[in-house]
């Protein structure tokens, strides 16, 4: 018999670095990243020589430069002498402002249209089947071109509002829809303002108080409490009491026509409603379906069990179904926000400025600086994206744990 | 039977009987389906109501259209102040629409050809039940015959990419015995040698054989979606096979190479690779080397599907119980061979829906190529019929006619991935 | 019947394990395992679960990678040399607990795949010889089925007779019963039997006792990653030495 031990340990053969499992990975791995740093070294030495060629070099500072170009929508202070790195900036912000707005009525859509799919009403059900099937079947730009056309091209102009009898009248008297944009009231914040936003935050934090308040109860003594209508009374009846007492201080201010235009109010403009409408319904369309298949994921097994135990269905829905469904539904809720924010990089089809139209299309056409915008604005999706993955893992995380 | 009786021998077997006459007939239906309460009674009214309304309000526009004009004004005249579409756009461009308004206008019936040979070759492929297998020796030759065919220029060209892939093919069968890895490479590279050689022979020749040929930037319209479509599609499909391998690998850099690849792209919006291709791409390439447009665009379309195909094949590999792997280790098959003949074929097959949403994905993507000044349908319709003297101001049956033409693409792509799902299903039991 | 079944055991060792010790991370799941298969030996293992039994069966066909120790399987040292694990591998077959057929090839393409591709046996002869092993184990019907066609007994039959037609020296056998519904247990067993009553080397891990009896010239008890204890079943079954062997078969032969 010959004694067992280790492995002999013979001299380095080069096969083993083919044949043996210790090293092999290594090989690979050093080919791999030799034909890498290959490939950069060759798309680097193409880019030095391209750029000697034409005289350029990679610079950021046309950033501070003045930018000479107007934004029509600018959440800060902007002009065109401001900077191009300011240009980018109010980029940035516009594309944060409408991917937040048609995140909140995508999920209004979604949810709804989702829910209503698995309505028992057949006619409400083929109809939420024709809304979702023709929006994800159909490109977002041309939903967007669609509903930029109905913003700009059919909504009458502001002159059509002027005179006696005019073509067009303002609804609820506050609210115009022209081509050049919606105008809608915008709240005049008083004196005492301040207590009656404040009153309403105390509200919400109260009926989140009340709903424990009741559950504790039921747990330490059976006796279980109404929670739909306390909670809306807890919610308006204060607000309202304390703005009437102060006597009204927030007022609102109406837009009115004045000249050849709107003044005063908010002025959103079609191209903001037209991308952020169009991106939320046809977003909407996707998470319809992401709702619906996450209801439908938690096993009729379930509902069965709960009715087993006595529950009715809509504690049944609570309790048992949508703890379980939103689990199912909220990952691809979050890479379906993902998606919309990548979407609103569209807005560069219908003139609304957010980074991809200043940072990526005037700024870049302007200084001819390619290289250092594209990277720029890649690198801005890309932290966003990273930063929304980050949220989903740490979701994804306690998920895991409290399955344990 | 007594009640204290427990022991029971059933003599006789009972019959079959049928079922008591349930209650059936369209009332029945009805108030099950539209009226079962108060509240879904109200839901069916307002929703036959807004049904109603949009039917009453669309179907003179529809009704009235006119189909024959000139251009807006004379439709207008023609309509004479009543509800109507003018169609007439349509008919009148339909040939921009489709193939862009360089492509010379004899040709056209090149790329429609091409276009309906598509469907005889993807037929075997989608539809590999009911045709013959010897029908895939034109899928196979599809591509060579529908580059020729739309882009024209001497038939050396494509026979000798065909033979390339033939050869290389051929050095892959050869090999795969002695080591499956190993003839993946010598395939490759026997294809790419064959190529480069060849280059010496069609450059000189360019006239033998040749068809007029049409250079990439003057086509357009929903031909150049449809091309963007099918041959990104069809090459992301193997990229994204070797990014997902590669993802699944236990060597830590080739993995974390995969990862930072895939996670860029699927960061980025396809937007800015799209401008990568327009204005950064060339600054990366040897000086002097002209790519067209469309080959850029093609590239970078490519490696942004490539990596979403990645992830869905990954979800694949992963569905996959661990078994399968452990088996094909016990039988002695080697990492090649058992991706290729175990691994492959059944993670593949689960990601066939993952990929068709890619691909259906994707092909609404295409539109996005009209931002960086391509003329594919959007483009098209933005650009030179907007922008027309005749027809400024038609937009419902452009925007519409667009959205018909991806609507029945799209919807039926996705209802044939269904289909094949289901097929596949009842397939293995 | 024990007595009938007990074939000549030969001198010539199958596999030898030398103080093999294995960690999933930092759980010892293998400590210090010495055991020596003679040619011709059929081995039972027993033990409750996470006692490694499974782990240690793996190890010999080099799908768990040990970390201290060696095993020699037919006089090949399983070093991290691939040809050296392939060349085991091809000697070495494995029945795993949930059969691992390829569910999209056919039972015929199933057994064949390994000897073409590994063996690289013409496709003619390796379809004769898997032909073979289908009518050994009573399927050569359902050749031209997909795995997920026939019943859990069945499959696992397939999964033998893959195996087999890679001609192996020694059979592997991981809870071969475990997944099955109990009317088709015996079948499984029945084909075991046969192979074992042929002079096949075969290590068992199974909870099967009156198989272990039947078949086995040695049962092997394992708990927390050790070989307790060894005998043959005889001794094993009726005179257990160890306190923990003893509280194991009174667990499970307790009903």
């Amino acid at each position: 018999m010959t004694t067992v031990s280790d492995p002999p340990k013979a001299s380095f053969q080069l096969s083993q670095l083919i044949y043996d499992t210790r090293y092999r990975s290594y090989t690979f791995q050093f080919i791999a990243l030799m034909l890498l740093v290959a490939l950069m070294a060759y798309l680097g030495a193409n880019l030095v020589r391209n750029l000697a060629e034409q005289g350029q070099n990679i610079a950021f500072g046309f950033l501070a430069e003045p930018s000479g170009y107007d934004i029509n929508q600018r959440p800060i202070e902007y002009d065109s002498q401001s900077s191009h790195l300011r240009a980018s900036i109010v980029g940035v912000l516009n594309t944060l402002i409408v991917a937040f707005l048609g995140c909140i009525t995508a999920t209004i859509f979604g949810v709804t249209a989702g829910i209503l799919r698995l309505s028992p009403n057949w006619l409400v059900r083929k109809l939420m089947a024709v809304y979702v099937e023709a929006f994800r079947n159909v490109p977002v730009l041309i939903w967007i071109l669609i509903i930029f056309t109905i913003m700009t091209a059919v909504l009458p102009a502001p002159s059509a509002f002027r005179g006696d009898d005019p073509d067009s009248s303002m609804l609820f008297g506050s609210f115009a829809f022209t081509n050049r944009g919606v105008y809608t009231p915008a709240p005049i914040w008083g004196p005492g303002s301040v207590v009656v936003v404040l009153t309403f935050l105390a509200s919400i934090f109260g009926v989140f108080y009340y709903r424990r308040y009741a559950t504790k109860l039921l747990y330490d003594t059976g006796k279980l409490l109404p929670m739909g209508w306390p909670s809306l009374v807890i919610l308006f009846v204060p607000t309202i009491l304390i703005y009437f007492i102060l006597g009204r201080p927030i007022g609102l201010d109406y837009p009115a026509l004045a000249g050849f235009n709107f003044q005063g109010g908010i002025h959103i403009r079609g191209s903001l409603i037209a991308l952020w409408f169009a991106l939320a319904i046809y977003t909407g369309a996707f998470i319809a379906e992401n709702v619906r298949a996450g209801i439908q994921a938690v096993s009729k097994g379930q509902t069965e069990a709960a009715a087993s135990l006595g529950m009715r269905p809509r504690r049944i829905m609570n309790l048992v179904i949508l703890p379980q469904a939103l689990r199912v539904i909220i990952p691809p809720l979050i890479s379906q926000y993902l998606n919309l924010t990548k979407n609103s990089s569209l807005a560069i089809a219908v003139g609304y400025m957010d980074v991809t139209g200043t940072l990526g299309g005037i700024t870049l056409n302007q200084t001819g600086r390619a290289i250092e915008c594209v990277l720029m604005l890649m690198l801005f999706y890309l932290t966003i994206s990273l930063a929304i993955s980050a949220v989903m893992n740490v979701y994804n995380n306690a998920i895991a744990l409290k399955e344990r | 039977m007594s009640d204290n009786q427990i022991s029971f021998v059933r003599t006789h077997m009972l019959p079959e009987a049928p079922p008591p006459v349930a209650a059936t007939g369209v009332v029945k239906w009805l108030r099950e389906n539209l009226f079962s309460s108060p509240a879904n009674s109200l839901l069916t009214i307002v929703s036959l109501y807004v049904v109603i309304e949009i039917v009453i309000s669309a179907a003179p526009w529809f009704l009235n259209g006119v189909w024959d004009s000139p251009s807006l004004s004379a439709c207008r005249e023609i309509l004479d102040g009543n509800v109507g579409g003018c169609f007439a756009v349509l008919s009148e461009r339909w040939n921009q629409l489709l193939f862009g308004f360089k492509y010379p206008s004899e040709l056209y019936w090149r790329p429609g050809l091409a276009f309906i040979l598509l469907f005889v070759a993807g037929a075997p492929l989608l539809f590999f039940k009911l045709f013959p297998s010897k029908m895939l020796i034109f899928t196979g030759l599809y591509p060579f015959i529908a580059y020729w065919l739309i882009w024209g220029g001497s038939l050396l060209v494509p026979i000798f990419a065909l033979l390339g892939v033939l050869l290389g093919f051929y050095v892959y069968k050869r090999t795969v015995f002695a080591s499956a890895g190993m003839a993946v490479i010598a395939g490759f590279v026997a294809a790419l040698i064959f190529w480069i050689l060849s280059g010496f022979i069609s450059g000189p020749m360019e006239n033998v054989l040749a068809i007029e040929p049409v250079p990439s930037r003057d086509m357009g319209g929903f031909m150049i979606n449809l091309m963007l479509g099918v041959v990104c599609v069809s090459l992301s499909v193997p990229f994204g096979i070797l990014l997902a391998l590669g993802r699944q690998s236990s060597m830590p850099i080739i993995k974390w190479i995969c990862v930072v690849f895939i996670e860029f792209i699927r960061g980025v919006p396809l937007i800015t690779l799209l401008f990568v291709a327009n204005v950064v791409l060339a600054y990366f390439l040897p000086p002097g080397t002209a790519f067209d447009l469309i080959l850029r665009v093609i590239i970078m379309i490519t490696m942004f599907a490539s990596a979403y195909i990645a992830e869905v094949i990954r979800g694949g590999l992963a569905a996959l119980p661990r078994g399968q792997y452990e088996a094909a280790d016990s039988l002695g098959l080697d990492y090649a061979q058992a991706m290729q003949l175990i691994i492959l074929p059944q993670a593949l097959k689960i990601s066939i829906p993952g990929i068709v949403n890619v691909a259906v994905g994707l092909f609404k993507d295409t539109t996005l190529v009209s931002v960086i000044s391509m003329f594919d349908i959007v483009g098209m319709i933005r650009g030179p019929i907007l922008a027309s003297a005749e027809w400024n101001g038609v937009y419902w049956e452009l925007f519409g006619f667009a959205a018909l033409l991806f609507f029945v693409t799209c919807y039926g792509i996705s209802q044939y991935s269904q289909w094949l799902e289901r097929q596949l299903q009842t397939d293995h039991r | 019947m024990a007595a009938e079944t007990q074939m000549k055991v030969s001198d010539q060792v199958a596999v030898e394990i030398n103080k093999m010790n294995k960690w999933f991370g930092a759980f010892h799941v293998l400590r210090d395992i010495d055991l020596t298969v003679y040619q011709g030996e059929r081995i039972v293992i027993a033990g409750p679960s996470g006692s490694g039994k499974s782990t240690l069966i793996r190890c010999i066909n080099a799908l768990e990678e040990h970390q201290k120790g060696s095993i020699t399987v037919d006089g090949t040292v399983l070093s991290n040399d691939i040809k050296n694990i392939d060349r085991i591998r091809s000697e070495v077959g494995m029945v795993f607990q949930h059969f691992n057929l390829f569910p999209h090839l056919t039972i015929l393409e199933n057994c064949t795949l390994a000897p073409i591709w590994v063996r690289k046996t013409p496709k003619r002869e390796a379809e004769e010889i898997a032909m073979h092993f289908l009518e050994k184990v009573k399927i050569p019907e359902q050749a031209d089925k997909y795995p997920g066609q026939l019943s859990g007994g069945q499959q696992q039959r397939v999964a033998i007779a893959r195996s087999l037609c890679m001609k192996p020296r020694i059979m592997l056998f991981d809870e071969p019963t475990s997944a099955l519904d109990p009317e088709m247990i015996s079948e499984v067993l029945d084909t075991m039997i046969e192979l074992a009553e042929e002079g096949m080397t075969m290590l068992c891990v199974t909870h099967e006792m009156g198989f272990a009896r039947k078949v086995a010239n040695r049962v092997i008890f394992m708990d927390q990653g050790q070989i307790v204890e060894q005998n043959e079943p005889e001794e094993f079954f009726n005179n257990p030495q160890s306190e923990r062997t003893k509280l194991f078969l009174s667990q499970i032969l307790g009903h």
